[in-house]
């Protein structure tokens, strides 16, 4: 099919235009490693209690950390190569697993937090759309303006007092009863309990954007010919509404969605803090307390091939979506 | 100088300051006891004339910017963090972080420390007056180094294009790339947090929004005429770039600039919110992080510091959008 070479050659083009970032990435990673203080030895050596000269210069030896900077880039490098990030002692596992074991939980809560900002943002943006300029759009500008300033931590904090303390309704920690014996449907329910309050604190911020977003981008839309058009020929309000001005202005808002894949993370990095939600936002907390810089670094460099994927995956949607994208680039 | 020919000079000059005709020549170039040798030094007479060019741009903005309530309102309340800033150390001299009081005094419940006192008896007003010193200085302090930078590599990269710009680019996609946040955690981990590590992190993770913005702009601005007229007349590429495409360049950085001090001060707050701020100083952040605990209890120690922090926030994003409903030549003429 001719829709889907051309997306195929898209994702060519794209996934060589994302080879020297990576390398940029992975060789900034490779600094900001050596750049932390202690290396592999010293964490051995902290581990075993004491060492002597000797035996650090031996173990340095034999992780290769006496050889010239260069020799050492092309080794981590190789490492990386076989998908290897490097050994947690602290864990006691490979970086990577123990950010595999942790990942699921923070994209799970992303993209709930990803599909609930945009839901609520479209909502509350064609609502400002249709009223701009009367008191409705005011109100609810100064509102969307206020969850816009509004730290995420904070009305994580403020969520937790009002439905956990006060209310009783939802838990204020964790990722699902401890000890219970659910399964099927009732646990699937039960972790969704746990996941409404961090959710809808990682996502308000992010509403208040797609909300101004969508007003702005709709009210563009609603002057040109088209609408007028599709007004002229009969149709409901809400129909030109629905069908042809919001659809118009939704690519914007899929462009801002995936280029807020990394704010979004670095958002979840707090949320899951104030939650405990065991995520790799957690990992990245306990690895900043105890100082574990390779668990740190590990969790930088996949987060940031996370937000490449990202890109390539909206770069793609809008090959699809509106066919001149692909042609003009 | 005429004052009728510095009004002139004033409406054209900004945007088109530097390509006066010869008429405009100030009196004392043109005056019979120093004759101008203009076709000998035309470039250094063109300097001198344009130099005394009153600029006056952003005076109409200030104005339009004055007449909207909602900055206005950010406004206010910034000068009142200011002024709490300011006086801090006079209203109270005393380490915030001493306790002078019974611990979990609720606010209203004893005259003297109206906002009540935390677990270990510390003063929540005082502490929320000196952390709205953290807070403004780490985010005017890294909004300027991000402006900074981002603006002399987003010049760079825009007005001399070619390769130069295909690697500030490329630097520019990195530090996009990598989330900001983790990033800052990184960055603050390694280098031990203190005020200043903090304001250079998050300059670090602010600058290549600014760097893409100028270079945008500069793009734009690069083939304009009076940009070609300066070349013309032998201006330096420094010249150019500062005293002539910046100035035209300048409103979305305003704009830009406001909100990146109100995200300055989110992200420190998130950092020492986590305990990766100064330890040795009082900031909101780490008020909200210290009161966390006792949440069930005291949620008055989480809350309030959090109302500051989202006033001040707020009242910034109301300056921004003030200030660009004001820059915004297309919105300015129809009022």
């Amino acid at each position: 099919m001719v829709g889907f070479s051309r997306i195929g050659r898209r994702l060519g083009r794209t996934a060589i235009q994302a080879v020297p970032t990576v390398l940029g990435i992975v060789i900034l990673n490779f600094f900001l490693l050596k750049a932390a203080p202690g290396d592999a030895a010293d964490a051995m050596a902290a581990e075993a209690g004491s060492a002597t000269e000797e035996t650090m210069k031996m173990l340095r030896h034999r992780f290769g950390l006496d050889n010239t900077l260069l020799v050492q880039l092309l080794d981590y490098l190789n490492n990386l190569a076989h998908f290897s990030l490097g050994y947690s002692p602290r864990y006691n596992m490979p970086v990577l697993q123990l950010i595999g074991q942790r990942l699921p939980g923070t994209l799970i809560l992303m993209v709930v937090a990803l599909v609930i900002a945009v839901v609520l943002g479209l909502f509350v943006g064609t609502l400002m759309a249709i009223f701009a300029g009367r008191l409705p759009d005011r109100v609810l500008s100064i509102v969307s303006l206020l969850f816009y300033s509004t730290p995420g931590f904070w009305v994580g904090l403020m969520l937790i007092v009002v439905f956990s303390v006060n209310l009783g309704w939802l838990p204020s920690g964790g990722s699902g009863t401890i000890g219970s014996d659910l399964t099927g449907l009732p646990a699937l329910l039960d972790q969704a309990r746990y996941m409404i309050l961090p959710a809808t604190s990682l996502a308000l911020f992010y509403v208040s954007v797609y909300a101004r977003l969508t007003r702005a981008s709709m009210l563009e839309v609603k002057t040109q010919d088209f609408v007028r058009t599709a007004r002229a020929k009969g149709l409901s309000p809400t129909a030109v509404t629905v069908r042809h001005v919001l659809r118009n202005a939704l690519i914007p808002i899929t462009t801002l969605a995936g280029m807020h894949m990394g704010s979004m993370l670095g958002g979840a990095v707090v949320v899951e803090t104030v939650y405990s939600w065991p995520g790799l936002g957690r990992l990245a907390f306990e690895a900043v307390m105890a100082r574990d810089f390779t668990v740190l670094l590990g969790i930088l460099l996949l987060s940031s091939l996370l937000v490449i994927a990202a890109n390539v995956v909206v770069d793609l949607l809008h090959a699809w979506l509106d066919p001149r994208i692909g042609a003009r680039a | 100088m005429s004052s009728s020919e510095g009004t002139a000079a004033g409406i054209y000059g900004e945007r088109f300051h530097g390509t006066e005709a010869a008429a405009d020549l100030p009196p004392e170039l043109t005056s019979p006891l120093e004759p101008q040798w203009s076709n000998l030094h035309a470039p250094d007479a063109r300097s001198h004339s344009s130099a005394g060019v009153p600029r006056r741009n952003g005076l109409r903005a200030v104005k339009t910017l004055l007449r909207n309530p909602n900055a206005l309102f950010g406004l206010a309340f910034l000068g009142a963090v200011v002024i709490a800033a300011l006086t801090a150390p006079i209203l109270y001299p005393d380490d915030p972080l001493s306790m002078v009081a019974t611990p979990f005094l609720w606010p209203g419940q004893d005259p003297a420390f109206p906002l009540g006192s935390d677990s270990l008896g510390r003063d929540v007003l005082s502490g929320i007056l000196w952390g709205s010193r953290i807070s403004l200085v780490v985010g005017l302090a890294a909004t300027a180094l991000g402006l900074g930078v981002g603006i002399v590599v987003g010049a760079v990269a825009g007005y001399f294009g070619g390769w130069v710009d295909d690697l500030l680019v490329r630097v520019i996609e990195i530090f996009q790339t990598l989330p900001s946040f983790v990033l800052l955690v990184v960055l603050v981990a390694i280098a031990e947090p203190t005020v200043s590590t903090i304001t250079a992190g998050i300059a670090i993770v602010s600058w290549p929004t600014v760097a893409r913005l100028t270079r945008a702009e500069f793009r734009a601005l690069r083939e304009k005429d009076f940009v070609v007229a300066a070349r013309s007349l032998g201006y330096g590429h420094a010249r150019i770039i500062f005293r002539e495409i910046l100035p035209n360049a300048l409103p979305p950085l305003i704009v830009t600039s406001s909100v990146m001090v109100a995200s300055a001060i989110l992200m420190e707050a998130a950092l020492s919110f986590m305990g990766l701020g100064d330890p040795n100083v009082v900031s909101w952040g780490s008020m909200i992080g210290a009161g966390r605990e006792l949440i069930r209890t005291a949620w008055y120690l989480t809350a309030l510091p959090g109302l500051a922090i989202v006033f001040t926030v707020l009242s910034l994003n109301l300056i921004a959008d003030g200030l660009n409903d004001a820059l915004n030549p297309r919105l300015s003429e129809e009022r």
